[in-house]
């Protein structure tokens, strides 16, 4: 008998409008020892699952159809009460951010005491023998110290060990994870993969992994069930289900993961749609080519004046010894300040017309560098200098803004970058208004008519506002604005980490066809050393603010230099096992 | 990062492309939206909406709608001085109300004194609003040494009861200013009192939200094309801002009404010919005790009703704009 098993399972949330179907017609098994996988993209329904198995449904969710049992017994049928011992007690739970699945107001030890005495009915002395044993296992070092820390002072890779202690306090049978990995570096994602695999064995646990990343499915899964709005498209034994996938989605999901290995003409996208009117997103990506900004305003009017160009083919971009402090602790004294040095030292240079790569975990200060080159931030130390002249000795705001005009940049959260009052129309021609680049009310329409369409949005865009679309949506309407004043240089920070991987590939490939259309050149950032692969001529790795090694694209990959490339590298899912039957054709 | 699934799904059905303008279907989006069905689905706030609306239309057309005009001296006759309500012995009908001591008719004064409340309310509100909003955008988007002075005088303001700011407003202005010329500028003296012993509130609340719209992606972008900070403010921070300020502006309306009357009621308002309803309150004061209560319950019901409503309407609007209530 399975530990757990879910049948034909369906989960609403009932409206005004009528009821939405998160969950359809979803079963699934969970053996003791065995790691299932449950992937899909966002929407797809898999966190509802989980929700739903731990009763934690947020209202006005609710389970109307199908069954599931723990050991045979019926949760549905449970009392509430019955349900809350069964969580935390037979039934573990690790969630997305560390940060919030532990109070900061108590100790670690006071939590995991807490939680086993209400759990198992230890005595205090006993309960804390067990969390220093538990602390232990996950493998935090000195637990008896560590036992009287608060949360703070853990760092994230350690708050999610502390979590995952909390949820083995009380011996459980099942382990629920839901996206444990996603706010963690790949170095630490690595080890809490390993843990996770280490208890499962150890302890006979079943553990159903929800995520939207293949490489941890790959990793550490031994079953994996793949969703899709809602419903499960296939499932099987991991190696089976990436290696040959038999449905159409599963198919073209696999297809659109960026390769590591090898470098791509054009990212694969997912052709797969079940009711295309539903999302735009899904749909086959727009024709790209009824619009061209090469031989359309854009050269007539922005012909770049040519005294502005480096003449000796030097580089465009020079990043010279920039160093950025950020104070972290104020005081009127000045030897009681503390700061936090986030760039230390970088120098790099970029050439017209390449991509240059800036790699690295997070708050390594590759964010802090693009931020430094477009004024955001002004540097405490160094210089950067754009086509020759040093931007950060320019005083007057006449001439720098001629500069601004030439670089523009793509952000992280398409969420965060579009101002939520204003109107597409609007947010796309405001570099143009501002920088005083069109005659007439009609051109700048016009311009931004054909931005959009060259995006691949539809004209009508212009009039709504950013809410109605999708992420996707969004950083195309992102990279509009950035085009708008015809740049020259384009900054990407991490413009696909907040989108699924179907949209990444169509999002990647826009930035590809106007890199070489517009003959831009981009400094484009990524903690995804994948997709930093497919993109970039030239590759940065940055650690703890220096720039520890730069590299052609290909000789990082082949013969990387500097050890701490050599761990990233080696820290990539490798993804052998993928399925890339018919990807073959787009090598170059 | 990830949505939990039943979110996604909900936000997929909007059909892109099909919510053009046009003046049917955007009174069909009126009547589909949330806060319009949270607004039906409470009949307290329905009711404080009708009330506050027939309060500020009465207010509005007092001069066509009263029956009588009660601070025009000529109209006055002192045989119809005390007459009590009409539905008790010895009223008459034309003075539903009753009448005070100079045979004014109380409706009509209460019609006129709601005029002067909600106009005073209203401005100094609306002054409130224009100078913690500014310092509030200013405090939040340059932060430093600028933030920490702004906020400081905050700081201090808010050790005094607002009753007493505009108390001190009041009295120095008093003093400063001749005084034939107090008639003339009490209006404009109470709005300014009010307003400045409001403002702090206003400030506080738009600088917590510019520091947290200001670290926002979209005024880097702006920043990165190369606006002026003072463009930024004005163009993306401010509309950005200004919902928790509809909010505060609708309750600090009942306040700015209540402090006015406070400080009419204790004589330092607007003149006795320019009653507004605490003025009101306090001339029949002075009759509460020997029997004549009519001229002094009816403006304070009157207040009460206008305060609680405008109230009613502001918590809504607070619960509803709330993302974190909902």
């Amino acid at each position: 008998m399975p530990l757990l098993a879910v049948e034909d399972l369906r989960v609403e949330f009932p409206s005004r409008r009528g009821a939405v179907v998160a969950v359809e017609r979803m079963s699934l098994q969970v053996e003791p020892g065995e790691i299932l996988g449950v992937v899909g993209e966002s929407g797809a329904g898999k966190s509802t699952i989980g929700n739903a198995i731990l009763g934690l449904l947020e209202p006005p969710g609710e389970v109307t159809g199908g069954r599931m049992r723990l050991d045979g017994r019926d949760l549905g049928a449970l009392a509430e009460v019955e349900r809350k011992k069964l969580r935390g007690g037979r039934i573990g739970m690790i969630f997305q951010d560390p940060l919030t699945s532990l109070n900061p107001l108590y100790t670690v030890g006071r939590q995991l005491v807490e939680t086993i005495r209400t759990h198992l009915g230890l005595t205090e002395s006993e309960a804390e023998a067990r969390a220093i044993h538990l602390l232990d296992q996950v493998g935090i070092e000195e637990p008896r110290v560590r036992l009287r820390h608060y949360p703070h002072q853990f760092s994230g890779g350690m708050r999610q060990r502390v979590v995952i202690a909390l949820a083995l306090c009380a011996d459980p049978e099942l382990l629920i994870a839901d996206e444990p990995t996603t706010a963690l570096d790949v170095s630490i994602q690595a080890q809490i993969l390993d843990l996770i695999r280490d208890l499962c064995r150890e302890r006979r646990l079943g553990v159903i992994l929800i995520t939207h990343n293949m490489g941890v499915i790959a990793d550490v899964t031994d079953r994996v069930s793949v969703m899709y709005r809602g419903r499960l498209v296939e499932s099987g034994p991991t190696e089976e289900v990436l290696g040959a996938p038999r449905h159409p989605y599963t198919k073209s999901l696999i297809g659109a993961i960026p390769r590591p290995d090898v470098k791509v003409a054009r990212f694969p996208t997912i052709g797969y749609v079940e009711d295309a009117d539903a999302d735009g997103d899904a749909g086959p990506e727009p024709s790209s080519e009824s619009v061209s900004l090469r031989d359309g305003w854009f050269e007539r009017r922005w012909g770049v004046p040519s005294d502005d160009l480096p003449s000796d083919g030097g580089p465009l971009v020079e990043v010279d010894g920039v160093s950025m402090d950020f104070l972290i602790v104020r005081s009127m004294l000045r030897w009681r300040r503390r700061m936090f040095t986030a760039v230390d030292a970088v120098s790099f240079s970029i050439r017209p017309g390449e991509v240059f790569g800036l790699v690295g975990e997070s708050g390594s200060g590759k964010s802090t560098i693009a931020r430094i080159i477009t004024g955001i931030y002004r540097p405490t130390g160094g210089r950067v200098a754009f086509a020759g002249n040093a931007l950060t000795t320019i005083r007057d705001p006449r001439r720098l803004r001629r500069f601004r005009q030439q670089m523009q940049m793509i952000f992280q959260d398409p969420y965060a970058s579009l101002n939520p009052r204003m109107r597409v129309r609007d947010i796309v021609a405001e570099p143009v208004r501002f920088h005083g680049l069109t005659e007439s009310r009609t051109e700048t329409e016009a311009i931004v008519g054909d931005l959009l369409e060259r995006v691949g949005l539809e004209r009508g865009a212009a009039v709504r506002f950013p809410h109605e679309f999708s992420g996707g949506q969004r950083q195309r309407i992102s990279i509009a604005r950035a085009l708008a004043t015809g740049p020259r240089f384009l900054i990407c920070d991490e413009p696909t980490s907040a989108l699924d991987v179907s949209i990444q590939a169509q999002i990647l490939n826009l930035l590809k066809d106007l890199q070489e259309e517009m003959g831009l050149t981009m400094l484009f950032i990524s903690h995804d050393l994948p997709v930093i692969r497919q993109m970039c001529d030239r590759i940065g790795v940055m650690r703890h603010g220096r720039l520890v090694e730069v590299a052609e694209s290909e000789d990082l990959f082949e013969r990387p230099r500097h050890e701490y490339t050599r761990t990233l590298l080696d820290l990539m899912p490798k993804l052998e096992i993928l399925s890339r039957e018919g990807l073959d054709v787009g090598i170059g | 990062m990830e949505p939990s699934g039943a979110e996604a799904t909900t936000a997929s059905p909007r059909p892109p492309g099909t919510a053009t303008g046009g003046a049917a279907s955007r009174r069909q989006r009126v009547l589909e939206s949330d806060i319009y069905h949270s607004f039906r689905s409470s009949p307290a706030t329905v009711a404080a909406a009708v009330v506050t609306t027939l309060a500020v239309l009465g207010a509005v057309l007092a001069p066509l709608i009263a029956p009588h005009t009660p601070f025009e001296p000529v109209t006055l006759s002192l045989s119809d001085a005390f007459l009590p309500p009409a539905w008790i012995e010895g009223g008459r009908p034309e003075f539903l109300l009753g009448t005070d001591g100079q045979g004014r008719d109380i409706l009509s004064a209460i019609l006129y004194g709601a005029r002067i409340s909600l106009l005073v309310g209203f401005c100094a509100v609306a002054f409130a609003v224009i100078i913690g909003v500014a310092l509030g955008l200013v405090a939040g988007y340059f932060g430093g040494v600028v933030d920490g002075v702004i906020m400081r005088i905050a700081d201090v303001q808010l050790t005094f009861p607002a009753i007493l700011v505009a108390l001190l407003v009041d009295g120095l202005v008093r003093a400063v200013l001749p005084r034939d010329l107090h008639a003339d500028i009490a209006l404009f003296v109470v709005v300014f009192a009010i307003g400045i012993s409001t403002w702090v509130q206003y400030a506080r609340t738009v600088r917590g939200s510019t520091m947290v719209e200001k670290s926002k992606e979209y005024v880097q972008a702006a920043q990165v094309t190369g606006l002026p900070p003072a463009l930024i403010v004005a163009r993306h921070v401010l509309p950005n801002v200004l919902g928790p300020v509809l909010v505060i502006a609708t309750i600090g309306l009942a306040l700015a009404i209540i402090i006015e009357a406070t400080l009419s009621f204790l004589g330092l308002g607007l003149s006795a010919t320019e009653a507004s309803l605490g003025t009101l309150i306090r001339i029949g004061n002075d009759f509460l005790f020997s029997g004549e209560w009519w001229i002094t319950i009816f403006p304070s019901a009157a207040l009460i009703v206008i305060v609680l409503s405008v109230n009613i309407v502001g918590d809504w609007l607070r619960d509803v704009l709330n993302p974190k209530l909902r």
